[in-house]
């Protein structure tokens, strides 16, 4: 049986450990408000994109000359791999499991005699892969100390991805991060994005017969979207990922503060229950002497 | 009967109402559109987006380049970067456009295309600078 004094003291401690998580919940809670608000935002830019590429990738379908952003670079050899990881962790298994689906994904590829090299977006998707798969780690990116991830953001990523496209450095490119589902669900979802996977299904503009012209022609237009839609598929993922690690953190923090509340519970009744032993101890140390009088 | 013209960047939806008749400076040269324009999807440079109801402009706004979908019934501006020209900085642009122009003579002048986004981004620099003036 501890001594009354360090239960006292480990109460306190717990106490305490409760108010921080508590306020570490409200703090992602207001965070994930406003990360849910920027995504939705994005929405509209990405919707339309998604129309234009539509309308575009109809008008050069089966072209010959159409870019490798669209139609990869005809080998598939060399896959890169761009994990999607918080800054922060306290987030529940948020950061891990997509260090565990990279790792899976890296593997698989591996043994079917691909090349595997990883872009690593977030400093805990770093440290976790560079344990087991650093020889694959072809950079790294962090945005730690960013209190919003701005569109040229994902726009310097996806010039650094364009860049290794066009010196040869990849065939292929995958991203992986943590699609926000709800507060309490964050999906690992893996995203082809090189080739450009077909936009889609959805609403199709209506001509009534006509078809669109194109000023200047497809292919430079083409040229042109390609890095931008490329961009925003980086921008959706990288604000998926930061309201998904709200919500997680949020979640994590939640359970954390119900186990303390339930610690405290039981911690107190076993001083109480101490002190009472205490009392009724000297109690009956009294009794007994005044009996021997 | 008006078209609808959005401008959307990818952060937000800037702007989305019915406009008589909208210019958009379109890479080769500025193009009005109306009501029952033929589909087009073109690219823009950097200028200024001015909206007309009736015959007067009512707003304008400077685009950094971008695309624009035409249909009959609407005007779809997809803009990296769209501020109403009141809020043009003049000191702002003319940093863009130095530092524009330094990129550019770093640039290496074999390859085509990044010399070419060079050069679009000075002209788009340079249109901001018009702008603000």
């Amino acid at each position: 049986m501890p001594s009354l004094k360090a239960l006292r003291t480990r109460i306190n401690s717990v106490k305490s450990t409760q108010k921080i998580t508590s306020a570490m919940k409200m703090v992602a809670a207001s965070k994930l408000r406003r990360a849910q608000q920027q995504a939705e935002a994005a929405r509209p830019y990405a919707e339309r994109m998604d129309r234009m590429l539509r309308a575009l990738a109809a008008s050069v379908a089966g072209s010959p000359t159409a870019p490798p952003l669209l139609v990869g670079t005809g080998a598939d050899k060399v896959h890169l791999l761009i994990a999607v990881t918080a800054d922060r962790g306290l987030a529940g298994a948020f950061n891990s499991q997509i260090g565990r689906a990279t790792r899976n994904l890296a593997r698989r590829l591996e043994s079917e005699g691909k090349t595997v090299k990883i872009l690593a977006v977030g400093r805990k998707g770093r440290d976790y892969l560079r344990r087991e798969l650093s020889s694959r780690i072809v950079g790294d990116i962090s945005y730690a100390g960013k209190r919003r991830i701005d569109f040229t953001d994902a726009q310097e990523i996806g010039e650094r991805v364009t860049a290794m496209l066009a010196a040869g450095e990849l065939d292929s490119a995958t991203l992986v991060y943590n699609r926000f589902q709800s507060v309490i669900a964050q999906v690992v979802t893996e995203q082809q994005i090189i080739p450009a996977p077909p936009p889609p299904e959805g609403e199709t503009t209506d001509l009534g017969g006509a078809t669109y012209e194109f000023e200047p022609d497809e292919e430079t237009i083409l040229a042109k979207l390609l890095p931008q839609a490329l961009a925003i598929q980086m921008y959706r993922a990288l604000l998926e990922s930061a309201a998904g690690e709200h919500g997680a953190r949020m979640t994590a923090m939640d359970n954390a503060t119900r186990n303390a509340g339930d610690m405290i519970k039981r911690l107190s009744q076993n001083y109480n229950r101490a002190r009472q032993a205490n009392i009724t101890k000297e109690l009956i140390e009294i009794i007994s002497g005044a009996e021997a009088v | 009967m008006p078209t609808k013209l959005e401008i959307v960047s990818p952060e937000k939806l800037l702007l989305s109402r019915p406009v008589d008749m909208v210019v958009i400076p379109a890479s080769e040269g500025d193009m009005g559109v109306l009501e029952g324009h033929s589909p087009m999807i073109v690219m823009l440079r950097g200028g200024t987006i001015d909206l007309y109801d009736g015959d007067k402009v009512t707003e304008q706004l400077f685009v950094d380049g971008g695309f624009a979908e035409i249909t009959q019934e609407r005007c779809t501006v997809l803009a990296n970067k769209a501020i109403p020209l009141a809020e043009v900085n003049k000191a702002e642009a003319t940093r863009l456009l130095t530092e524009a122009e330094a990129a550019y003579e770093a640039a290496d002048k074999r390859d085509i295309a990044a010399e070419d986004s060079a050069l679009d981004a000075i002209q788009s620099a340079r249109a901001m600078v018009e702008a603000a003036g």
